[in-house]
Order: C-alpha cells, then sequence, then structure tokens
C-alpha cells in the first residue's frame, strides 16, 4: 500500500481519534496520536485485515525538554503480511507522562516499554511487569531525560559480603548434611 | 645463601621462599568487562606468552585465583558482582586495573560508570593505556611481581 493509502485506512480504522499525519524523510507514513487514543488505535492497527501491522519493530521516546509536550513516544510497526510500514508517534506532557500499554496486543512491548520507563519515566498504565529494565532496581531519576545530571558523582553501591559466626556456620552445615541424608 | 662444596642444596629462608612461589604462579581469574580484556586475551596467547612469567592459567572460578584483572569499564550494576567475586578469592589476592576506564573511568565521565575501581576493590597495580598493549600488561604483572616479592609475611 502507498503511504498515503495507508493514513487513510488508520483514520478509517479509529474514526475518533484525531489522527495528524506528518511528513518523514523516510517516506513512511507518520502519524501522530492522541495519548487516551492509543491502546483502540493499537488494536486496529493489529486487527484490521487492510493493515495487519503485526510486529511493533520498536517503541522508543524522544524528549524535547523544555519544550512541552516534551515527550513523543515512537511506535515503528511494520505488517509481515501486507509488507508495508508506518510510524505512530504520541506527545505527552513531562509533569504527567503515563500512556496506556500495548504489551497485550504486541508482547515485542513488555521490554520495549520497560526500556522507556527506565530511561525517561514515562508510565505504561497497565503494564504486567512494570520494573526497570537496564539500570539498577534502586536507581534515582531517569538518566536519558535531557535534564538529567549525566556526570553526577555518586559512590558505587556494593553487596556486604555475608557475615556468620562460627556457631551459625557450623549450624548450616549440619542443617545442610541432614538435608542430603 | 650458603653454597657448600660438596652438597647440592642451597638455604634460603621461609619468607623468600613463599615469595617466590607466590610471585611465579599468579593465576588470574577470567573476568573480562570490555574491549581490554581483548588485549588480555592476546597477552595470554602464545605470541605474547604470559606463561613466561609464570601467570598463563586463567581459572574459571575466583576460589582457584590470585589475581583480578579488571579489563574494561565497570558500570554501577556491575560493581556489586566484581565485589563479589573479589571477596570470593582466597588470600593473599591482588588487583589490576587495566586500562583508563577501570582506573579513573575513562572517557565515560557519566552516571554509569564507576568513576575508577578502587572504588571498589584495592588496587595494586594501575596499568594505562586505551587500550594497554599486551606489552604494557605484561609490565604490569612483572610490577606486581616485584611488589609480592618484597611482602613480608608477618
Amino acid at each position: 500500500m502507498e503511504p498515503d493509502a495507508i493514513i487513510a485506512a488508520l483514520r478509517d480504522a479509529s474514526p475518533h481519534a484525531e489522527l495528524e499525519s506528518a511528513a518523514a524523510v523516510d517516506g513512511h507514513p507518520t502519524v501522530y496520536a492522541p495519548a487516551a487514543d492509543i491502546a483502540a488505535l493499537a488494536a486496529a492497527l493489529r486487527d484490521r485485515p487492510e493493515l495487519r501491522f503485526d510486529f511493533l519493530a520498536e517503541l522508543t521516546a524522544v524528549d524535547f525538554w523544555p519544550r512541552e509536550p516534551r515527550f513523543e513516544l515512537v511506535y515503528m510497526l511494520v505488517s509481515t503480511v501486507h509488507r508495508h510500514r508506518a510510524r505512530i508517534k504520541v506527545r505527552l506532557h513531562g509533569a504527567d507522562a503515563h500512556v496506556a500499554t500495548v504489551s497485550g496486543i504486541w508482547p515485542a512491548a513488555n521490554w520495549l516499554e520497560r526500556e522507556v520507563w527506565d530511561l525517561f519515566g514515562i508510565a505504561f498504565d497497565g503494564h504486567p511487569d512494570p520494573r526497570r529494565l537496564l539500570m539498577p532496581e534502586d536507581w534515582d531519576g531517569y538518566p536519558l531525560r535531557k535534564d538529567y545530571p549525566v556526570q553526577i558523582k555518586l559512590t558505587p553501591r556494593t553487596s556486604e559480603p555475608i557475615q556468620v559466626t562460627e556457631q551459625e556456620f557450623r549450624a548450616n552445615v549440619e542443617r545442610d548434611r541432614l538435608a542430603r541424608k | 645463601m650458603g653454597l657448600e662444596a660438596e652438597i647440592p642444596v642451597l638455604t634460603t629462608t621461609v619468607e623468600k621462599m613463599v615469595q617466590w612461589a607466590r610471585r611465579s604462579s599468579i593465576w588470574p581469574v577470567t573476568f573480562g568487562l570490555a574491549c581490554c580484556a581483548i588485549e588480555m586475551m592476546a597477552m595470554s596467547c602464545s605470541r605474547y606468552d604470559i606463561a613466561r612469567f609464570g601467570a598463563e592459567v586463567f581459572r574459571g572460578s575466583p576460589r582457584q585465583s590470585d589475581l583480578m584483572i579488571v579489563a574494561g569499564r565497570l558500570s554501577r550494576k556491575m560493581a556489586p558482582a566484581l565485589r563479589r567475586i573479589y571477596d570470593q578469592m582466597p588470600e593473599p589476592k591482588w588487583v589490576i586495573s587495566m586500562g583508563a576506564c577501570a582506573s579513573i573511568g575513562g572517557v565515560f565521565d557519566n552516571y554509569a560508570l564507576v568513576q575508577g575501581v578502587d572504588q571498589v576493590v584495592p588496587v595494586d597495580v594501575y596499568v594505562p593505556g586505551c587500550p594497554p598493549r599486551p606489552e604494557s600488561l605484561i609490565y604490569g604483572i612483572v610490577q606486581l611481581q616485584r611488589k609480592i616479592a618484597q611482602q613480608k609475611l608477618a
């Protein structure tokens, strides 16, 4: 399908959402979608027979700080059936950056959304496993935000070695020996 | 050392004997973190041949090792693992900080990396370079051998 036809099909797929098409250097059809409609739109994109975007190639974010709305989520979609591509963008405000998860529609979104949460602090409502992916789990802040202090000096955290007394050590060995019998 | 005319015996002290034994078989733990590990592997292979200095046996277990070569940049997430491996090594143990990243953070002056592994483990020898050539690392190991040769037993 031609890019214009894909955009028209996207508009058909979600008549309620206001889709605003944008120019893209690579020629792939690109639309901005409202954050509230992303879950319904994603389901339509995957399931409509003329679209069939069955593969979420990439989900990432861009930070345009200090502009507001500062975040843009980017969904790169591929249809392995029709061999066409599309790019969906979602603008988000920095104060309350959250959007519905699409991990129920494309399982690949699970870790991609975790990565975006980890590095940009954009929350995904309804995500099945909303933990950090790359940074340590007790990390403060979101490093890929433009206002993050990159060259901060922190003392590294290391785990303390386990300290047991001689009695505890003997008891542990004895308990292990009995358990193996 | 006294050398008697007829009897083939050398006399020495226990301390010198122990120092000689320790410095002649420094077994490193296999612990490569980044591109410096490639140079470390080159050093252990036949062209540079660290076997000439008795340190060619890279052990897969820290419990059989004497030396940790921190070869590469250390991320903050990796720091607890590095410290745990160091804690698992039996005494006496030594650490070589290999390359600019392990020593001071190198070009990576950012939140993700530890700015010098001496914040995590005590370092005996720093080897400069980005990455150091195998000859540099061999020189570092020879420096470590000199250091071990001076360590008192008590």
